[in-house]
């Protein structure tokens, strides 16, 4: 184990994420794409604190700060994602886009 | 002790990026969610393994949580949610796999070159005490901005999926001196 292997699998995380984000037509999906982004962060935080800085809680505070994120980006998006359908009758963001007009 | 380690982190790394490219493979938004949820629990494992028990351990209860309700959500919003019509609900494939092809280089490549400071410290006995006197010290800005964020969160939650807001109920202007609302309140209904 090595700081520069926990940052690999973090980037191949990250990689595979967005990956999903931007091919993903379906919003929950695309959201799952943003999961896997920040599960991808969490895993570079935790390894940039116990490799360079144990002795400071800095990288433990940038992983509670993604952990909220993800808390945050999930209710966010599905309110959303409500919202949409209630109005609109979509799941979609291609759909959503072409209703736009 | 060492080499158990290394076996650990292998198995949930690799783990956790075949369930991740999964996640987008399956036809079956169920299956996908449950792909998700093995991936993030995997990178709780890791955290574990990095000596952060409590945060490992914040993370894996919270992820089998979010993932329980996403699949509902799954259920409740996708049109194929058990798989049995495959269809393809994707755009851009292509120039997706590209861009993130040339992201993970990138990172990789930055992973690899920099010259990253060697350890500085040691872990204490007790991180979570540690994290917990940062949130409450130090850091106590940052503790501030989740917490209020949070609170905007489930304000905004609240507004967005509401069916009935107060420009339903008191009109365009909010002018109106009862609510219209499908049922009465008060006593005399």
């Amino acid at each position: 184990m090595s700081l520069e292997l926990f940052l690999l699998l973090a980037a191949a995380l990250f990689s595979i994420g967005l990956f999903g984000a931007l091919t993903q037509q379906s919003i929950v999906m695309l959201m799952m794409g943003l999961e896997l982004m920040l599960g991808g962060i969490i895993v570079g935080a935790a390894a940039v604190w116990h490799y360079i800085a144990p002795a400071a809680a800095d990288g433990q505070v940038l992983v509670v700060l993604a952990v909220t994120v993800m808390a945050v980006e999930m209710a966010i998006g599905f309110a959303v994602v409500t919202a949409l359908f209630r109005a609109r009758e979509v799941d979609m963001t291609d759909m959503a886009a072409e209703l736009k007009e | 002790m060492a080499v158990l380690g290394d076996v650990i982190f292998w198995v949930l790394a690799l783990l956790a990026v075949a369930s991740g490219v999964m996640v987008f493979r399956f036809d079956s938004m169920a299956r996908a969610t449950y792909a998700l949820l093995t991936s993030l629990l995997c990178v709780g494992g890791e955290v574990l393994l990095l000596g952060l028990d409590y945060l490992g351990v914040v993370i894996v209860l919270m992820m089998t949580i979010e993932m329980a309700i996403m699949a509902v959500f799954m259920v409740m919003y996708m049109m194929n949610p058990a798989g049995l019509m495959p269809m393809t609900m994707v755009h851009n494939t292509k120039g997706a796999a590209v861009i993130c092809g040339a992201v993970f280089a990138v990172l990789a490549a930055g992973i690899l070159l920099a010259p990253w400071p060697s350890r500085r410290g040691r872990p204490s006995h007790d991180p979570t005490m540690d994290l917990g006197l940062s949130l409450m010290g130090p850091q106590m800005l940052t503790m501030m901005t989740l917490g209020l964020t949070l609170f905007a969160t489930i304000v905004a939650t609240v507004v967005l999926a509401t069916r009935r807001g107060r420009y339903d109920r008191f009109g365009d202007d909010l002018r109106s001196r009862t609510a219209d609302d499908p049922v009465r309140g008060g006593m005399s209904r």
